[in-house]
């Protein structure tokens, strides 16, 4: 635990901006989670309380939307820096419309301008600014290119051949060795609570703690990057000053308490364009000054839904410049701006506040959108009030996805926040290494060919003998197919070691890190593609004949398939127990292997939008799948195979196990309003119970989407007229008509449940 | 000596049912039914039985797969069909089963072969869904080729036992949507007392394609579904007589 240096250690009534709140050892100690615990007020209602849109928030977001349509119309940017390297610091304070705005602060000086960020890779910016027509700054091309090195060229000098092979052959895909990690969450609640100057105190006080060891290499790099995170405070301040906001010193109200989070936040995506900047878990949090506000009679209801309307008015205009190959395996300029609501305290009251409301009223206020990337962690035990509202707003606006808090608690407390899609950790306490993911179906593939990839027809890993014989029998391929996960772990966890040593030593988080502990757990975390196509093409050895065609070469490259096999996704254990094996298996293989900083092995059963590349890049599988033809996406069943009904494709997936998986466990489903009931009413207790049941059954994950398949076939069509139009993908939201054409059709193939 | 295993024909299951009783629920489709109603929208079951032959102890082991889910999400098994009561014994087999896990069980029925449901049957059945497809004896003829009154003496058995209804009412336009055609039915619906809940339910035509790829007529082509006012008027007749409707 981080304590806050003497000198400035104070008493909750000694600390003006702290009055009215209960004391504990959050007073003496960086400690959000006690001071969240020591003073808010769960709320067992329901949604009545709840205010609409001011004027002045309609007109600023409408002022927004025009933005947004003129960033459409001009290919998907409306303005990006050249020039200036994005730091805390780099640019004057930029506005929407200043007089409106209750809540300020903008990524660059200007709105939805893209700030310029090239220490994950030169490269990658000088491309992404290339594909809009743009070119980076001649100066500052050089200084990049000759004198200061890149995360990326740091990861190309340590990259083993096997590491390259495997990574041009796409069955290791969307690695972050040329773009920023993410998948950290600062806690930007720190800012609000404690000001900088505590915070800075307290970080003071930890060096000072580690100069009597010895320097080993972990305490060197250690103490250099709590200079570092130091710095980026002081910065941090400083950007606040620019805003006229006074971060040194704890929030004082309402509206500080949202703005400083916020400052917070945008600190760091001002430094970091992390794959995914998460938000953490914050309307709880908020609701403590709302609630002493409001018992202070200083605000209303109405100005407090204004404060959590603009706060998110400015969440949904984080953007990052990124190349086209990045948006086509994440597509839909995502920026997982996640934030974590709902759930159940360690001393069983529920963490559900009035602003867990206010948190999705947003999405009634400002309209649906797919950021931030609302989560409900989702427990029996909610409030049915609660519950009933997820419940409405799910089937209104698609927007929202459930995490299962009953089975994520035990593992990471009652403070937690989802990273990305569906990576818990504690907030502050806790960060990962991201890892996309290996792609097991291929795999398949190289166990039966030897190594030697089906479609560049080279030799991917060192030559391993190739299946001999005309039909696969199931024992003969299992071997094969072991050894070569042996092969894959390997080279997958080597390549994650170089990436995260170079994006520490080059692309370090600055202020994230400085808003959590100074010693954190770091999870390793690994993830695999293809769970239903490798699953499904095993049960097809096992319980069907698989015929092995060959090409000239002698190559497999197609299957021929006589008889029935069970399918993954309709709750049949023969298929599913294989689908668990895998899961297990693979994982097993991950943690026998060293990982760097002494980080723990998770691993993910998580897609986002990748899965339509990763089918790209894989040839013909048992299953009847053809080369080319997208992956469902995380562990979902494939695109029509579920034929069971909604039930038996969550209990298939429900019983992967998350000891197994603790990065996540995706799960979309699409399901039509009739299928849920006839009236509305009616369809928000079904979809309750179904929730309820899911993570009863251990489900970890589900994205809910409520809408017609003919909604998105006119959306195709007619995207002028669906400018908000959200949906589910995988562990996120997007824009629907933001997707590539390949991409739409992909979501309109998936199943949709209609009964 | 071993007796024979009971079987039975099953057109299909689903396992989220959330329109065929309370909670979300496991729903086993029967093939078979003893009426021949015009806007059928399962004639595969009904009037030509296809289906899969399972026994009773395979179908019972798939159920208890789902008897966690079910449970947790407040819901159960619905046997349907077609008409569950056109193969008794499939059909009480598979409610003694479902009982034996604990589940809460729905018979979704015509009420036609009424008579085909024993006691002990009905001792395994939580709630009945009953179809009452028109008041007027000829307009139910008209509608379905069989007479009316074996349906009414077996709600008014339910009534005698106690047993639970959901009384479910399709809207025919022009057949049995005129306000004097349906308030006897409310008037007799509130009159047994152990009718929970009415669902009213538009004519729609999504069997229709059905029909046509059994080389079958479909009589109500030139029907149109009632429009969200028609419905809601028939509600309001039932709802007039205190029952809850849907």
């Amino acid at each position: 635990m981080t304590t806050v240096a003497d000198n400035t250690a104070t008493s909750a009534c000694a600390q003006p901006e702290w009055q009215g709140f209960t004391p504990g050892a959050w007073t003496d100690e960086i400690n959000v989670r006690d001071f969240i615990q020591k003073n808010y007020a769960p709320y067992e209602g329901e949604g009545d309380f709840l205010a609409g849109a001011t004027t002045r928030t309609t007109e600023l977001w409408n002022e927004v939307l025009v933005l947004m349509k003129k960033e459409i119309e001009a290919g998907g940017l409306l303005d990006a820096d050249t020039e200036v390297v994005s730091t805390i610091v780099s640019h004057a304070p930029g506005y929407i419309d200043q007089e409106k705005e209750q809540i300020v602060g903008l990524q660059t000086d200007a709105p939805l301008k893209r700030a310029l960020m090239p220490f994950g890779g030169l490269r990658m910016a000088q491309k992404a600014l290339e594909s809009y027509g743009k070119q980076m700054c001649p100066h500052t091309a050089e200084f990049f290119g000759r004198i200061r090195k890149t995360h990326n060229e740091g990861v190309f000098d340590a990259y083993t051949s096997d590491i390259r092979a495997a990574r041009s052959a796409g069955i290791i895909t969307g690695l972050p060795d040329a773009y920023g990690r993410g998948r950290i969450i600062g806690d930007y609640r720190r800012v609000a609570l404690y000001g900088t100057d505590k915070l800075i105190a307290a970080r003071r006080k930890d060096l000072k703690d580690r100069e009597a060891g010895e320097m080993t290499e972990a305490t060197i790099r250690l103490r250099e990057e709590m200079n570092e995170q130091i710095r980026a405070l002081d910065e941090l301040a400083a950007m606040g000053k620019s805003y006229g906001c006074d971060l040194s010193r704890p929030a004082a109200n309402s509206r500080e308490a949202v703005q400083w989070t916020y400052l917070g936040y945008l600190a760091a995506v001002k430094e970091q364009n992390g794959a995914a900047m998460s938000l953490g878990r914050v309307s709880t949090f908020l609701d403590i000054y709302f609630e002493r506000d409001l018992a202070a009679g200083t605000i209303t209801e109405s100005e407090i839904q204004e404060l959590m309307d603009h706060f998110v008015m400015k969440l949904r205009m984080v953007r990052f410049i990124r190349t086209p190959e990045y948006n086509s395996l994440f597509s839909g300029d995502p920026t997982w701006v996640t934030e974590s609501i709902g759930g159940m305290g360690e001393d069983g009251r529920t963490l559900v506040t009035r602003s867990s409301f206010r948190m999705l009223q947003t999405l009634y206020n400002l309209g649906p959108a797919p950021e931030p990337n609302l989560t409900v962690l989702w427990s029996t035990a909610l409030p049915e009030g609660f519950k009933k509202f997820c419940a409405k707003v799910s089937i209104e606006t698609s927007s929202v996805q459930y995490e299962n808090d009953d089975l994520m608690r035990p593992y990471w407390g009652d403070d937690y926040g989802i990273a990305c899609c569906v990576s818990a950790m504690r907030i502050g306490k806790q960060m990962q290494f991201f890892g996309a993911r290996a792609n097991l179906a291929k795999c398949l593939l190289y166990a039966l060919n030897g190594g030697v990839d089906e479609i560049k027809g080279k030799q991917v890993t060192p030559a391993a003998p190739r299946y001999e014989g005309e039909y696969l029998e199931y024992d003969k391929v299992m071997e094969l197919f072991n050894n070569m996960q042996d092969w894959l772990a390997k080279t997958y966890v080597d390549a994650l070691n170089i990436i995260h040593y170079m994006h520490d030593k080059y692309c370090y988080e600055r202020i994230e890190m400085a808003l959590h502990d100074p010693e954190i757990l770091r999870t390793m975390a690994c993830g695999i593609a293809g769970l239903s196509v490798a699953a499904d093409s095993l049960s097809a050895i096992k319980y069907a004949k698989v015929k092995a065609i060959r090409n000239e070469e002698g190559l497999i490259v197609d299957f021929e398939t006589e008889g029935e096999f069970p399918c993954y996704g309709n709750n049949d254990p023969r298929v599913d127990d294989i689908a668990c094996d895998l899961v297990t298996n693979f994982m097993n293989k991950i943690r026998k292997l060293h990982t760097y900083r002494d980080s723990l092995p998770t691993q993910s059963v998580l897609t986002i939008t990748s899965n339509v590349v990763y089918g790209k890049k894989t040839g013909n599988t048992p299953d009847g799948r053809r080369a080319g033809e997208p992956f469902a996406p995380g562990a979902n069943p494939m695109h029509g195979r579920d034929k069971n009904g909604s039930v038996a494709s969550m209990l298939s997936v429900a019983k992967l196990n998350y000891d197994d998986s603790q990065d996540g466990i995706s799960y979309t489903f699409s399901i039509v309003p009739g299928a849920l009931g006839k009236e509305e009413d009616e369809r928000r207790t079904k979809l309750v119970s179904l929730l309820d049941a899911y993570f009863a059954a251990t489900g970890h994950h589900i994205n809910v989407n409520v809408l017609e398949r003919e909604t998105l076939l006119d959306a195709m069509e007619h995207p002028e007229l669906y400018p908000q139009l959200t949906i589910r993908v995988s562990g996120y939201a997007v824009n629907f008509i933001k997707l590539t054409p390949e991409q739409q059709r992909e979501v309109i193939s998936r199943t949709f449940h209609t009964r | 000596m071993t007796l024979a295993p009971i079987t039975g024909l099953v057109h299909s299951v689903e396992s989220c049912g959330t329109v065929d009783g309370p909670g979300i629920r496991f729903v086993v489709f029967l093939s078979g039914c003893s009426l021949r109603c015009r806007y059928c929208h399962n004639p595969d079951t009904s009037y030509c039985r296809r289906g899969t032959t399972r026994s009773a102890a395979d179908l019972l082991e798939e159920i208890s797969r789902y008897a966690t889910f079910v449970k947790n999400a407040g819901g159960g098994v619905t046997i349907s069909g077609g008409d569950p009561l056109f193969q008794p014994d499939f059909a009480r087999a598979l409610l003694r089963g479902c009982k034996e896990m604990g589940l809460h069980t729905c018979l979704d029925t015509s009420g036609h072969l009424g008579c085909n449901a024993d006691d002990a049957m009905l001792a395994d059945t939580d709630l009945v869904l009953l179809d009452i497809k028109a008041w007027e004896p000829d307009t139910y003829r008209g509608l379905t080729s069989q007479p009316l009154q074996p349906t009414l003496d077996f709600a008014a058995r339910l009534a005698a036992m106690g047993k639970p209804i959901w009384l479910r009412y399709v809207l025919v336009p022009g057949v049995n949507d005129a306000p004097e055609a349906i308030a006897p039915l409310a008037d007799y619906a509130a009159s047994l007392g152990n009718v929970e809940r009415v669902d009213v339910l538009p004519l729609h035509h999504m069997g229709r394609f059905k029909w046509a790829e059994l080389g079958l007529e479909y009589t109500l082509a030139d029907t149109e579904p009632p429009t969200t006012e028609q419905t809601a008027a028939a509600k309001e007749i039932f709802r007039a007589r205190g029952l809850m409707t849907y």
